[in-house]
């Protein structure tokens, strides 16, 4: 960390600067050469947001639940692992953030209301709930190692009880109440330029999930870093008041 | 104090300890209870019809079981933190796993109590009838969905105790978690009232849900309750 000012490096630079030009390709095809679907006219180029965000916040999860999985079972107890676990997480929430709003907006156009009490719609609503409440245990203050060990041991958990949650969940759509919409994913045929955009979409977007994980666990670090040193400095400056 | 027979006393002493606090203090009589009713009493406010109230009476007993037991759990856990005894505690050497038992039971029971007191409340402020089978039913839901709800409620709030900001922390951390124990325990209750025309038997697969959710948590809760309060 020593010379170092931002949290860049060559690397990042360039992954960003492959990721801005992907997005811009992907916005292009998305928005301008893509065609409009037969169905579903020009709403179906949410799609190409809605589906990489909802893909990146599972990547996400799944590499916040890996890395608090890393952390508590490995022997030395890196807190790179915790950082980069929370980082994640961070970046699933937004990802989650982004899909609900997308989809709710498609939902508007095309099925005329803003949400609809569908399992998975419901189940993705207790997810960012769940990830919600991961961040706010990240904040709870103590030292270093608390925070990584609670938010491990809370990651592993939420693993846990998304599935049940899902699970139940679906049971309740199943057996209380048919669902009253059209199954959005009858038969959808793309064609090429769509179904390239929508690739393109997903590596941009888990190439962007990469590059801000790398920015933020790095923030992270120095968040660490700086709250240590404080310390540091306070615990040397009493020292002196003490000998003086 | 690892032994099999030391965590078993571990839970009960715990357990008991809990009880003769709450019996003491009759926080959840003079305090918890009450509210719990009042809360029945406004969502009979809320939705004005006899009929929506006899229809929804499951749901909502639950979720004032749900709010309740917030309080309770937050009650529980400032017992231990004010003083600092569950440091103390953990400075003795005594197994988390055995503490977290016995908490749990504590708790288990505090919240039948209170579930008794709400289903009875719903049987003569909404006008609910019951079969005998129904009632059985109801009696079974109460108890698994009580061991489910005790033990996620416990490791949460083990996480949230002394922690600052914590009286707004628990409930965005536990509500999602038993949102299946609301699911599977309104739709087992809706069988048992025979609330929109269900039948006693569509309540048992319902049973089934609570009864995992139940097992999977006091499983969970024992091995996870020690790193999540540590330090």
């Amino acid at each position: 960390m020593a010379g170092q000012s931002g949290t860049g490096t060559s690397a990042t630079r360039r992954l960003g600067i492959v990721v801005i030009l992907m997005l811009g390709v992907l916005a292009l095809c998305g928005l301008w050469f893509s065609a409009e679907d037969v169905v579903q006219g020009s709403t179906v180029r949410i799609m190409y947001i809605h589906v990489p965000s909802i893909w990146t916040a599972y990547i996400a999860f799944a590499m916040t639940a890996v890395c608090s999985g890393v952390y508590l079972s490995a022997k030395n107890r890196s807190l790179a692992w915790d950082r980069v676990a929370g980082a994640s997480g961070e970046i699933g929430v937004l990802f989650v953030a982004v899909s609900l709003v997308t989809g709710s907006m498609w939902g508007r156009l095309t099925w005329g209301t803003y949400w609809v009490w569908d399992a998975r719609l419901t189940s993705t609503a207790f997810l960012f709930i769940t990830y919600i409440g991961y961040l706010a245990v990240r904040q709870l203050g103590g030292t270093h190692r608390q925070r990584a060990r609670r938010s491990s041991v809370l990651a592993l958990l939420a693993i846990l009880e998304i599935p049940l949650v899902h699970f139940s969940v679906s049971l309740w759509r199943s057996l209380h109440q048919e669902a009253s919409v059209a199954n959005p994913n009858a038969k959808v045929e793309l064609d090429g330029l769509m179904l390239f955009s929508l690739f393109l979409g997903l590596i941009a977007f888990t190439l962007l999930f990469v590059w801000l994980l790398l920015h933020r666990q790095r923030a992270m670090m120095l968040e660490d870093a700086f709250s240590d040193r404080g310390l540091d400095v306070a615990i040397t400056a009493r020292r002196n008041e003490a000998g003086a | 104090m690892s032994s099999a027979a030391s965590k078993r006393r571990v839970t009960i002493a715990v357990a008991r300890k809990d009880l003769t606090i709450e019996w003491n203090s009759r926080i959840l009589v003079n305090q918890v209870a009450p509210f719990a009713a009042i809360v029945m009493v406004l969502f009979a406010f809320a939705l004005d019809n006899d009929g929506i109230l006899q229809r929804v009476a499951p749901g909502l007993v639950w979720l004032a079981t749900l709010f309740s037991m917030l309080v309770v759990i937050q009650r529980s856990f400032t017992v231990e933190s004010a003083d600092g005894a569950l440091d103390a505690l953990r400075v003795a050497g005594i197994d988390m796993g055995a503490i977290f038992a016995g908490k749990a039971i504590a708790l288990m029971v505090q919240l039948f109590v209170l579930e008794l007191l709400l289903v009875a409340t719903a049987v003569v402020l909404y006008g609910v009838e019951m079969t005998l089978a129904g009632f059985c039913e109801a009696i079974v839901t109460l108890l698994v969905a009580t061991v489910g709800l005790g033990s996620v409620g416990t490791l949460y709030g083990g996480l949230a105790a002394g922690a600052r900001g914590r009286e707004t922390l628990l409930p965005l951390l536990l509500l999602p978690v038993v949102a299946p124990v609301l699911i599977g325990a309104t739709r087992a209750t809706e069988a048992a009232f025979g609330s929109g025309g269900t039948t006693v038997s569509e309540g048992w697969p319902w049973i089934g849900l609570l009864l995992v959710f139940a097992v999977l948590f006091c499983a969970v809760g024992t091995v996870a309750f020690g790193p999540l309060v540590d330090e």
